[in-house]
């Protein structure tokens, strides 16, 4: 077992390179609704339960089925009437379950990335060569249902392997959202080719405020425009991110919705955003940022920057 | 077997241990604080480390990566309090002219030397908090490795810190039955651990005194924001609900309080918390009342008018 992951430089927020957004944004905020496909009957003996009562967990499983029946395309007609595209973290089965909802995303320009294939099929615990196999697959089906390339990833039910990420340059993939210890984005460290790390949330994820932790919708609505509110004002001098993480059977709900109403009202209110995708992001980090950011060694002195 | 049960060889006035006596604190004598400030705000910031390895055993503390190994996510979650957190709740700070008790995990300062470089810069004192956040101090570790543990912790933070230092604080406030000796053993003044007082007490050890200063748990961020899920806005209301009946406290008797705020740069550091603790601790400030100080003056004084006049 490894103490540290070691996947990334010490960059304190006090000394490090600025970014400049494009039209010099403040922040670059992006939405990334998860859109997925859990198993009624997955595979036993993934290292953690899958479902919190025995399959099958009806409950639960018709919950986030009212994710993809109803819940999506609230989400989708929000984002919509506030001309934000999103960037979804995608379970590659879905394009064969159910190809209209991705067709719907491809529609509204949305970015798809690898989500990996089932949200009940667990990397932990696999050979190299079986995670090879996931990434490779999901980003084939996923870039032949659209037609386009697949560059980011988040691996399923943020399953992990010590190594996964080495391999994910292999198959194309360019950015990660599988490490969250920045508002910016880090670049990390990977046996050969280029990663970066798009900022996610674990902080504002709408499954942790509302589905676990209880929140009615309107506190998280509060922490999302707190949350823009310390990044604009923190951006003026380096460009930041924020990303809202959406679960369509969590916000979807229709006590919920309008909470991602206002939290869209509230940024798109503000001048100096970038309504961006991951992938946009994570392009314009590589080509402006990225070696500037890996050749700087800040000081170990107090007081510098 | 149930004979055991019925045998109470620690039942008679006190407690069961000899650390301590029984002492209720509204008998006790008085604390002025400096200028007449009726409450001493201590503010301590645990700079931590959560290794990826950690073991289940004996307990997780909280804040402890719980997804299953490799627990990148949950790991890189909490080094965002040392990437940026940190860095917010000093920026708080020094706004409002605040200082603070560091309690560095000796990890933290081999792996973010300059973390520490920077509480020392604002001439924050530096307290010793262990190895990391999985290596627990517990009951069933034999005192010889315990003994290392504590003596190597207190040498890297020392040295980091540039001078001895005077506090200790456990990980996740466990001991063993040994780690007040051991700590004092260090030559350690002070020992932030237990959560029965608001003010400080004497601790006696076999190797010596110690005194017990009174670290929060109760209203700690991590218990009130991570365990309990308040919002940031309840948790604001909790603290000055306290900081209001500790102040009402010294008026009322004429005997100083501690407002002991425990702030962790993974929880507090993060956008959607930290402008509600600035307006916070602004409230606190403005109501003239605050002598802002740090762990060894508290314990200083608290040592100079109370604990060796009595």
């Amino acid at each position: 077992m490894i103490e540290e992951p070691d996947r990334y430089d010490y960059l304190p927020l006090i000394d490090r390179p600025k970014i400049r957004w494009p039209n010099d944004a403040r922040v670059a905020f992006w939405v990334c609704p998860n859109i997925e496909f859990y198993e009624l009957d997955p595979p036993e003996g993934q290292g953690r339960p899958l479902w919190p009562r025995p399959h099958p967990d009806v409950l639960s499983y018709s919950l986030r089925d009212y994710g993809n029946r109803v819940g999506v395309w609230r989400v989708m007609e929000a984002l919509e009437k506030f001309g934000v595209r999103a960037s979804v973290s995608l379970n590659a089965a879905m394009c064969d379950h159910m190809p209209e909802i991705v067709d719907e995303c491809l529609r509204l320009r949305w970015e798809l990335f690898s989500h990996g294939i089932y949200n009940t099929r667990l990397i932990s615990g696999m050979t190299e060569d079986e995670v090879r196999e996931v990434i490779r697959d999901s980003v084939a089906t996923i870039s032949r249902h659209s037609g386009a390339p697949v560059h980011g990833w988040l691996a399923p039910a943020i399953s992990a392997t010590e190594t996964f990420f080495d391999l994910l340059p292999e198959f194309g993939i360019r950015y990660t959202v599988d490490m969250v210890p920045d508002d910016q984005p880090v670049p990390i460290k990977v046996r050969s080719g280029r990663l970066v790390a798009v900022p996610y949330s674990t902080e504002i994820n709408d499954i942790r405020i509302m589905g676990v932790r209880g929140y009615p919708a309107e506190q998280w609505a509060a922490m999302i425009k707190a949350s823009f509110d310390q990044l604009y004002r923190e951006g003026a001098d380096n460009g930041m991110v924020l990303c809202v993480p959406l679960h369509p059977f969590v916000v979807g709900q229709p006590h919920r919705i309008e909470a991602l109403h206002d939290v869209l009202r509230h940024v798109t209110s503000h001048d100096q955003v970038w309504l961006a995708t991951a992938r946009e992001i994570a392009d314009y980090y590589d080509a402006h940022c990225y070696d500037e950011a890996v050749r700087y060694r800040p000081s170990e002195m107090a007081g510098s920057r | 077997m149930s004979g055991e049960r019925l045998h109470y060889p620690h039942r008679k006035r006190g407690l069961d241990h000899a650390w301590f006596t029984h002492e209720p604190t509204f008998s006790r004598k008085p604390v002025a604080w400096p200028n007449g400030k009726q409450v001493a705000l201590w503010i301590t910031v645990p700079l931590e480390l959560f290794p990826l390895d950690a073991p289940a055993q004996p307990f997780r503390p909280l804040g402890g990566l719980d997804r299953g190994y490799p627990d990148f996510w949950s790991y890189s979650n909490r080094d965002y309090g040392l990437r940026i957190g940190i860095y917010r709740i000093m920026r708080v700070l020094d706004g409002l002219g605040l200082t603070a008790t560091a309690a560095v995990n000796a990890a933290v300062a081999m792996r973010y030397p300059r973390v520490v470089e920077e509480a020392r810069l604002r001439r924050w004192e530096i307290m010793a908090s262990g190895m990391d956040m999985g290596r627990l101090h517990h009951g069933s570790l034999p005192i010889e490795d315990e003994r290392n543990l504590v003596r190597d912790a207190c040498a890297i933070i020392a040295k980091a810190a540039g001078k001895p230092i005077a506090g200790w604080h456990s990980p996740a406030h466990s001991e063993s039955m040994h780690t007040l000796q051991l700590v004092r053993e260090c030559g350690l003044d002070y020992v932030a651990d237990w959560a029965n007082d608001d003010l400080p007490y004497l601790l006696q050890t076999s190797a010596g005194p110690l005194c017990a200063m009174p670290l929060t748990f109760e209203w700690s961020d991590r218990l009130l924001l991570v365990q309990h899920s308040l919002t940031v806005d309840d948790y604001q209301a909790q603290i000055m609900r306290a900081f209001q009946r500790l102040r009402a406290e010294a008026d009322q008797r004429g005997a100083g309080r501690i407002l002991s705020l425990s702030v962790s740069p993974w929880i507090m550091g993060y956008p959607h918390r930290i402008a509600t603790f600035q307006r916070l601790l602004g409230r606190i400030v403005a109501s003239g009342s605050i002598w802002h100080a740090n762990g060894t003056q508290i314990a200083e004084t608290f040592r100079d008018q109370v604990l060796r006049a009595s």
